[in-house]
């Protein structure tokens, strides 16, 4: 018998209730690790970036990076989390490569900041999600799969480790579970993500990028029957390196666990691993007996005790946080929810900003960036941050349109040269003679021409007819292939005509 | 009663991946036995008190500044290793541990 190994996601819903949990890793950017002196550059050459603190090297210690600690704290406030006043460090204990001390550092029961909350926003709803805790730990090393037909670790013959990333700090953010969300858990879980990426972006303790590695979240969702109180068994999906994944892999699990659920099965509490190419998880480790990590005080290192001062002093620190900064930016612009939403979700926000304060105004940086840059970056499959073009350069197009140098046609043809490479917006309109004709010569010649191929429209408009004067003017403008002046032009055609 | 079982002195050796056969077990379990009731006898003098302590040193906050030091070269990162390849430590195989 073959049950089904997916339940649709509508059909899924009608019939369970999700709780999600996240867990997200932050690699926070600062110059040397967390516990040694070695630089944190990504991509360097394989183990050139380790010493014998982060090689585990017997008779090493480690000491803590005091900026490491600034960025964390910075983090938690961001959060809404406390401070505690004491804790420490503690080994977490296992046998895996990717560590050569045979455990990390990290903490267990005293983490460093605790009981925070993040309101997101979906669908215009407001969802706060309670933070549990954010703590400090290191990274990792990074091992290659050798051999076996996946270059996955099933059927690898051996790893190859690198341990640069080894030690680089890391802050882990955890959420209470996430009740309540009904069909919207994907997007719940998705917007959490993205608004945790701005707001920690916002203060620059990370660069926050998924691609990197810099940020990675873990996601766990589990399934009760609708109207249950009891939660499901949940599974933890790792591997999920996009925001768009993020959404992706809940609503993969929901669609598996509903069948498993289905078919009278149990879900297995275990690791699972997202697939950016099929969108579905397969089964990792299972973790019923496998987490044992024998947790302990970290004997090599002395408790953490941030005065109530420098906890203060580092709030101040804090800018705008997203949040208050959209608020701002709503009021400003003056923009509707829907307006406002539109721009976040294109991530046009510093960019609009960024060109407003290159002196263009509100309105038309945001058309800009909303409707003909949106468009090609769409077309190209880009973000709008990934189009070579920079806020300055739309600021200088929208310029030269305020000055009466170029009409809203000509200025779109200068973001396409931009686009193309083909040099700065001055560069394009030189190149590409991208100048409105406004000079009464050249247009007059035109508009004779105009004014023969269509006597009918000529004489409706001597008539009398003078809104028939924006075919002559429309022909105008096609003849000069966009590049007349067409207000200008209207004032001759109507004044050759009789009709001024 | 004990204080350490023989199936937890099993559960520690498979976590720590030693193979103890199961005569091993036997001799290491009464072992660590006398071992941990021995040491437990520190707590017939712990006071109300004394709180329990993880540091030997009251010191608290030992930060060092974020700066960059010299990192080993590769060479040296590998000298001491069993097999390397492509500049990256080579090691066993590792099923279903996947992290």
């Amino acid at each position: 018998m073959t049950t089904p190994t997916i339940v649709k996601y509508e059909e899924a819903l009608t019939r369970y209730e999700p709780v999600l949990g996240i867990e997200t890793h932050i690699e926070l950017g600062t110059n040397s690790k967390m516990f040694c002196g070695c630089p944190t550059t990504f991509g360097a050459e394989p183990n050139t970036q380790v010493c014998p603190v982060c090689l585990g090297l017997p008779g090493s210690l480690p000491v803590t990076n005091h900026a490491a600690i600034e960025g964390i704290i910075k983090i938690g406030l961001a959060f809404n989390c406390e401070i505690v006043e004491w804790c420490r460090f503690a080994r977490k204990n296992y046998f895996y490569p990717d560590m050569p001390k045979n455990y990390q550092i990290s903490q267990y029961d005293e983490p460093l900041c605790v009981d925070g909350h993040l309101d997101i926003e979906v669908e215009g709803e407001t969802y706060r999600v309670e933070i549990e805790r954010v703590h400090m730990e290191e990274d990792t090393g990074k091992s290659l799969h050798v051999g076996g037909a996946t270059g996955r670790i099933h059927g690898a013959d051996f790893s190859l480790v690198d341990y640069n990333r080894a030690g680089i700090p890391l802050v882990e953010i955890v959420t209470k579970p996430i009740t309540a969300t009904g069909d919207k858990a994907p997007l719940v879980a998705r917007a959490y993500a993205t608004e945790l990426r701005e707001l920690v972006r916002s203060i620059g303790v990370s660069d926050v990028r998924m691609e990197e590695g810099s940020m990675r979240c873990d996601v766990n969702v589990s399934l009760m029957p609708r109207g249950a109180s009891e939660w499901g068994t949940r599974t933890e999906t790792k591997n999920v390196n996009s925001l768009r994944s993020v959404e992706r892999a809940v609503r993969s699990e929901i669609e598996r666990q509903a069948a498993v659920l289905d078919a009278g099965r149990r879900v297995i509490q275990e690791t699972r691993h997202f697939h950016e190419d099929t969108g579905v998880t397969t089964s990792g480790r299972s973790k019923e007996e496998a987490q044992d990590y024998r947790y302990f005080p970290e004997p090599d290192l002395v408790p953490m005790a941030p005065s109530r001062e420098w906890v203060e002093e580092l709030r101040a620190t804090l800018p705008e946080l997203p949040a208050a900064r959209r608020k701002r930016v709503q009021r400003e612009w003056s923009l509707s929810d829907l307006e406002l939403r539109d721009v976040v979700n294109a991530g046009a926000l510093d960019l609009i900003e960024a060109t407003i304060a290159a002196g263009a105004d509100a309105a038309s940086a945001r058309k800009w960036w909303m409707n003909e840059l949106s468009r090609r970056a769409t077309e190209q499959g880009v973000e709008l941050t990934a189009l070579p073009i920079t806020p300055d350069q739309v600021a200088r197009i929208q310029a030269m349109v305020v000055a009466g140098e170029l009409n809203d046609k000509l200025a779109r043809k200068v973001f396409e040269g931009v686009l193309a490479g083909e040099g700065t917006p001055d560069e394009v309109v030189a190149a590409r003679g991208l100048k409105v004709v406004s000079d009464d010569g050249a247009l007059a010649a035109i508009i004779d021409q105009v004014i023969a191929d269509n006597a009918a429209v000529a004489d409706k408009v001597r008539g009398g007819k003078v809104a028939a004067a924006g075919a002559l003017v429309g022909a105008v403008m096609k003849a000069s292939r966009g590049q007349a002046d067409a207000g200008r032009a209207r004032e001759l055609i109507l004044e050759k005509l009789g009709a001024s | 009663m004990s204080a350490i079982t023989r199936d937890e002195v099993a559960h520690l050796a498979r976590l720590s991946r030693l193979a103890l056969g199961e005569d091993e077990l036997d001799h290491l379990a009464a072992q660590l036995d006398q071992i941990i009731s021995a040491v437990a006898r520190v707590q017939e003098v712990t006071a109300e008190e004394i709180p329990p302590t993880s540091h030997a040193l009251p010191l608290t906050n030992v930060y060092r500044a974020d700066e960059v030091r010299p990192s080993l070269t590769p060479e040296q990162a590998l000298a001491g290793a069993p097999a390397a390849e492509e500049q990256r430590f080579r090691v066993p195989r590792i099923l279903d541990e996947e992290a």
